[in-house]
């Protein structure tokens, strides 16, 4: 769109700033600990700020906005359902996860089942779902510098690809949660000034800004409705499954949980994210309302189809070049942050669970271990980079649900089973997220995303078999059906370690100290 | 790495988790963590769909609150709320169920189980 000196300048004071932190880190990743955790010593403010940072993604700060700014209420269902999955991440999974866990998922269900086999389907999951989610945020951090320096597409993936290949190599996870950190303050600071200005424009009246918005974009009052983009009613509740319940699958965000020392401060870290999460998701309705109002449906289509532009251009308009730079380098930041996180997890699947656990059974050695995790983190960086490059067309939001999804139906029944399930056994993990994975797969393969009538408008032309976007609503019961059934079939029962397995998630004891 | 393993595998025989599990301490916090979560987590779980479910098959959410506001408007800013009074709650209520847990591996494990070699 724009490239002047501002822009530049911010961009490259921000890039500059990471490598900084990224220095100073590497200093200090001495242990496989380091790597993938930050060796468990980050205090509890510090790793909710790096929740947030991972969590606050594209999809969350330009895509709702825009969702707003195009769709009215609609759009707010996405924070909603993105602040609520908190709730089911602090009462259910982050105390026991960082009770029974070391780096990763599979290293928590192994707490309670021995099987090397748990182990390669629950990093067949994470990878999986670390796939589908980092190839949505580079499509649209590649989309983003496109517009913003005008260079072409497959420069700006390798570029955001090449930072977090950098970041996460050579700081592992201590760079990680500090570049996460700084993002999350920065994107807090942009939203709120932006926030302000809004309210200044209504002289700090939300019910002037109500009257006001009723008349403001071409929908009138139906804009201040719900329906305007979901009519479907079976589709808003599954999408909004997938929301409230994939949070707590998520590898990026589970692995954040073993970045603390106890479970203590793993839930101190969730209560400061909820409320950090939820001011941002507050705020997103300024940001959308603002859109719509100074910006204009046509000038946000215009920029971008998907509406992903409205917040750089909302704050172009309302704060003039310095704030769109700002908000520009902003959205940058947010997006190498997210990646990071991203890579991290993808990595500790492979080199811890595939390499360490499975293929050297437990007896590498640190300095083995940290080899094998900085070339998996090259390897994943490497390999969604690829696929990124001929993803450019496919749509951000579709793949960044998706992986939701997934998480919600592989994941997060496996979690609660078992952690709370004391019949549960090595066939109902297995079963649970085979059958979670495989029908989120499988469902989406013949979704409407997927399939449509008309040419253009999918990836293939043809009828959708299976009528919702998202398809949590089947496959998230699918999951829990799965390993429900997987249990009672076999005969294995092993309550001696599930006793252990419930004493050290209650009350946070380890036999080693 | 290695040594902690180790030890590990000879603290499994060590502390009888049977023993603790099945202990009056164990299951009163079991019980008082399971009256304080699931009520909880079942109340934002309706309270969240219900909103979806009105939105999808009901009109009356529409209906002016304040001014222009809608009802719909304020249940979903609700819903904020909700989040961060149960978060707080959380946090408060998890501080004594911490001091249970110490309680118990302190008089159970610390003391009593590594005695019971």
């Amino acid at each position: 769109m724009k490239m002047d000196a501002t822009v530049v300048i911010l961009f490259l004071s921000i890039v500059l700033l990471t490598l900084v932190i990224t220095y100073l880190a590497a200093k200090r990743t001495q242990t496989t600990g380091d790597f993938y955790t930050a060796g468990g010593g980050l205090t509890g403010w510090q790793n909710g700020l790096a929740i947030a940072g991972d969590y606050l993604s594209a999809a969350s700060f330009l895509g709702i906005a825009g969702a707003i700014a195009l769709h009215g209420f609609d759009g707010f269902f996405y924070s909603i359902g993105f602040l609520i999955a908190y709730l089911v991440v602090l009462l259910l999974v982050a105390e026991p996860l960082r009770n029974l866990g070391k780096y990763t998922l599979a290293d928590m269900i192994n707490a309670r089942f021995d099987a090397k086999k748990i182990r390669g389907v629950a990093a067949l999951s994470t990878i999986t779902i670390v796939l589908f989610y980092m190839i949505a945020q580079l499509v649209g951090a590649g989309a983003l510098i496109q517009l913003l320096f005008g260079i072409d597409y497959w420069i700006a993936v390798l570029i955001v690809g090449i930072m977090m290949t950098i970041y996460v190599l050579f700081g592992g996870m201590i760079a990680t949660s500090w570049v996460q950190i700084t993002k999350a303050v920065l994107l807090m600071a942009g939203m709120v000034i932006i926030s302000f200005l809004v309210l200044l424009k209504f002289n700090f009246n939300i019910s002037t800004m109500f009257t006001e918005m009723k008349s403001a974009t071409g929908h009138g009052a139906d804009f201040l409705k719900p329906g305007l983009k979901y009519t479907d009613p079976l589709g808003t509740i599954s999408l909004m499954i997938a929301l409230v319940l994939g949070t707590s699958g998520l590898p990026h965000i589970l692995m954040r949980f073993f970045t603390v020392k106890d479970a203590k401060t793993a839930r101190s870290s969730v209560v400061t994210a909820t409320w950090t999460i939820g001011i941002f998701y507050i705020l997103t309705l300024f940001l959308g309302f603002g859109a719509a109002a100074f910006v204009g449906e046509r000038n946000i289509m215009a920029a971008n189809p998907g509406g992903n532009m409205a917040a750089p251009l909302l704050a172009e308009v309302i704060g003039g070049d310095i704030l769109f730079a700002f908000i520009s380098a902003v959205a940058f930041a947010t997006i190498l942050a997210v990646v990071a996180g991203l890579v991290l997890s993808g990595a500790s699947a492979f080199a811890h669970d595939l390499y360490g656990q499975i293929f050297k059974k437990g007896e590498a050695t640190d300095k083995q271990q940290m080899l094998a995790a900085r070339y998996a983190a090259l390897s994943v960086s490497a390999f969604s980079i690829l696929l990124a490059l001929f993803a450019q067309t496919l749509n951000v939001a579709f793949l960044v649900s998706l992986a939701f999804c997934i998480a919600a139906s592989a994941n997060l029944p496996v979690i609660l089973y078992t952690v709370y399930w004391k019949r549960f056994n090595t066939a109902g993990a297995i079963t649970a997220m085979l059958s979670g994975l495989v029908s989120a797969l499988i469902l989406v393969s013949i979704s409407p995303s997927v399939f449509s009538p008309n040419e253009g408008e999918a990836l293939f032309v043809g009828n959708p078999l299976f009528p919702l976007d998202n398809p949590a609503l089947i496959s998230v019961p699918l999951g829990f059906l799965g390993g429900y059934i997987g249990t009672v079939l076999s005969k294995e029962q092993d309550t001696t370690r599930y006793a252990e397995v419930k004493v050290k998630a209650n009350t946070g004891y380890r036999d080693y100290s | 790495m290695e040594s902690h393993d180790d030890k590990e595998r000879t603290d499994r025989q060590r502390v009888d988790y049977v023993k603790i599990e099945s202990s009056s301490s164990f299951q009163r916090l079991m019980y008082e963590r399971k009256k304080f979560i699931l009520p909880l987590t079942i109340f934002f779980l309706v309270f969240y769909f219900i909103l979806p479910i009105l939105t999808s098959y009901t009109t009356f959410l529409n209906t002016p609150a304040f001014g222009d506001i809608s009802w719909v408007w304020i249940f979903a800013f609700s819903q904020f709320i909700m989040t961060w009074v149960l978060c707080t709650i959380y946090a408060k209520k998890a501080s004594s169920f911490d001091k249970q847990a110490e309680q118990i591996i302190r008089e159970q494990i610390d003391d009593k189980g590594r005695d019971a070699i």
